[in-house]
């Protein structure tokens, strides 16, 4: 790791290193994803074989993964708005992260059923 | 008042560290120029504001990214049926509406664009050798096109009737 990659800790820090890694990963998603439904334009087949994949448990998981970081990126992307344009914004930055700790914790509770539901029922049978 | 302090008048006050006097109304003191003040010698910048304008973008972008995003994986992922129903009848039955059309090329620019340039601050962050930079961004920029361009493409073109 080069000399100055840590900086201060604490919960400025590890947000923007989550905004960045999960910004990553939804841009390598989109890449994808853009591509698999480009597939539409080659025959219905095509894309239905493709979408199968997305049907089957593991890749659910993965879904359940994206919801996570999409949800991240766009609580805290809030988050990095108001400190940038709310005259209060960076004294509350630490409350605030913490609030979207907990309204992210709160929407993957409740995303357990819809996202991971169809890969339950694929496992263990409806 | 000590008996040595030999300057009179106005200079009094910038005088005594020499003891001579060297400054007055007939010879003042040379104007120096505040630094970096524009003159008519300082060549024009050509660097714009194009950071403070993607900084701003970032920013716009995000806001309506979090509706559109999130609005798409709540039809793609929770509700009727969650990821089961998708399939090509399912993107067919949806882009027949000039609305989800117009929502999905928003939506693929937007968050494009929005990627692209995290990528390009990243880049600059952490590739440390101008050559690197210079081919990571290439790869970068040729890629977003493309995707952008298909994307677009395949929304326009969109033949429910393929078959």
């Amino acid at each position: 790791m080069p000399a100055g990659t840590l900086y201060r800790g604490r919960e400025g820090m590890w947000s923007w290193v989550a905004h960045r890694v999960t910004g990553v990963t939804i841009f390598f998603f989109l890449f994808v994803h853009v591509l698999d439904t480009a597939l539409v334009r080659v025959s219905p087949e095509a894309y239905d074989d493709v979408v199968a994949t997305y049907k089957t448990p593991l890749v659910g998981v993965m879904e359940y993964g994206l919801v996570a970081a999409v949800l991240f990126h766009a609580l805290n992307g809030l988050r990095v708005i108001a400190v940038d344009f709310w005259s209060k914004g960076p004294r509350y930055q630490k409350q605030m992260l913490w609030s979207v700790v907990g309204v992210w914790l709160v929407l993957m509770l409740g995303a357990i059923y819809p996202v991971l539901g169809h890969a339950a029922r694929e496992i263990w049978g409806s | 008042m000590s008996a040595d302090t030999t300057a009179t008048g106005s200079t009094a006050a910038i005088s005594p560290v020499e003891g001579v006097n060297v400054f007055d109304v007939d010879h003042p003191a040379p104007l120096i120029e505040p630094p970096r003040k524009r003159t008519a010698k300082t060549p024009k910048s050509t660097r714009g504001n194009f950071e403070m304008a993607a900084w701003l973008f970032m920013r716009l972008s995000g806001v309506v990214l979090v509706v559109l995003v999130i609005g798409h994986l709540l039809i793609q992922l929770v509700l009727d049926g969650g990821v089961s129903k998708i399939g090509f009848a399912f993107v067919a039955g949806r882009w027949a509406s000039p609305f989800w059309q117009a929502w999905d090329l928003l939506m693929l620019w937007l968050a494009m664009l929005h990627g692209a340039n995290g990528m390009r601050t990243i880049i600059n962050d952490y590739a440390e050798r101008a050559n690197t930079r210079l081919w990571l961004k290439g790869l970068l920029y040729t890629a977003t096109v493309f995707t952008i361009l298909l994307g677009t493409l395949v929304i326009f073109t969109f033949d429910p009737n393929i078959r």
